[in-house]
């Protein structure tokens, strides 16, 4: 009967120590943005409709030394006249806190689908870009840029 | 007081594709970072640019926190006629920065 009340023994309060310790870490680290939550994203933006591959060029650097100035182009293939234009750009991407980079809408007098921004990327990742087109459909495309210094979470 | 640049071509022609490029200065602060004692820094960002040409809406963008602070944002549009291009950026804490350029249209 004794055994079951014993007294906790150092290796226990050490392990307990420990444990703390990986907990409140845990809870400093804000949150992140995952591959799911950029999903989400992107189909709060497209909705049911079907997202198509092709059109849409991304214009980014594959390595970037610090992720707190990325240059951005999104380039779309469109002849841009009233009947058949993009209508919109979005940009995600998978590992920020948030997955909106960027939502842009333009139109016919645009000219020429394409934008140009300087944008942070808090690891290394994936971006993706989607074109809405002037009939309803949705354009895509990725980039994976390794980032070797991260923007967006670093302490003062 | 934000400063902001803006590059438009001076000149055109009529239907011509131009670009044009802002840049402004902004912190963009993320609202994801925390300061020397743990306290997390509200976010502070430009959220919207709006471009108009002669009064008709021509470019709007929906900034979000992971765009690089001094935003920079190109893009292109067809110059239809002479008159003005005017740029709005809004953001949080009331942010409200405007500016406008002259082009003419041959």
């Amino acid at each position: 009967m004794r055994d079951v009340i014993t007294r906790p023994t150092r290796r226990d309060l050490l392990g307990a120590i420990a444990g703390a310790g990986v907990v409140s870490v845990i809870c400093i680290e804000p949150s992140r943005a995952t591959p799911a939550s950029m999903e989400a994203a992107i189909r709060s933006v497209v909705g049911e409709a079907s997202v198509k591959k092709g059109k849409v060029r991304i214009d980014v650097p594959p390595l970037v030394e610090n992720g707190n100035l990325v240059s951005l182009a999104i380039d779309i293939d469109s002849p841009m006249t009233p009947k058949d234009h993009v209508k919109a750009i979005h940009v995600f991407n998978e590992l920020n806190p948030q997955p909106n980079v960027i939502s842009v809408h333009i139109g016919p007098r645009a000219g020429r689908a394409k934008i140009s921004t300087r944008f942070r990327l808090a690891d290394t990742q994936t971006v993706v870009a989607i074109a809405e087109m002037s009939d309803g459909s949705f354009y895509s495309a990725s980039a994976d840029v390794v980032v070797t210094l991260a923007a967006c979470l670093e302490r003062l | 007081m934000a400063r902001a640049l803006i590059n438009v071509p001076k000149t055109a022609k009529r239907g011509q594709i131009i670009e044009i490029k802002t840049l402004i200065s902004h912190i963009m602060e993320t609202g994801f970072r925390r300061d020397n004692v743990g306290k997390l820094i509200p976010r502070n960002i430009i959220t919207d640019l709006v471009c108009t040409y002669n009064g008709e809406e021509i470019f709007r963008a929906g900034l979000y926190p992971a765009i690089a602070a001094n935003p920079f944002i190109a893009f292109f549009t067809v110059a239809t006629e002479s008159g003005t291009i005017s740029f709005k950026w809004t953001g949080d804490n009331g942010f409200d920065e405007t500016a406008s350029a002259k082009i003419v249209v041959e």
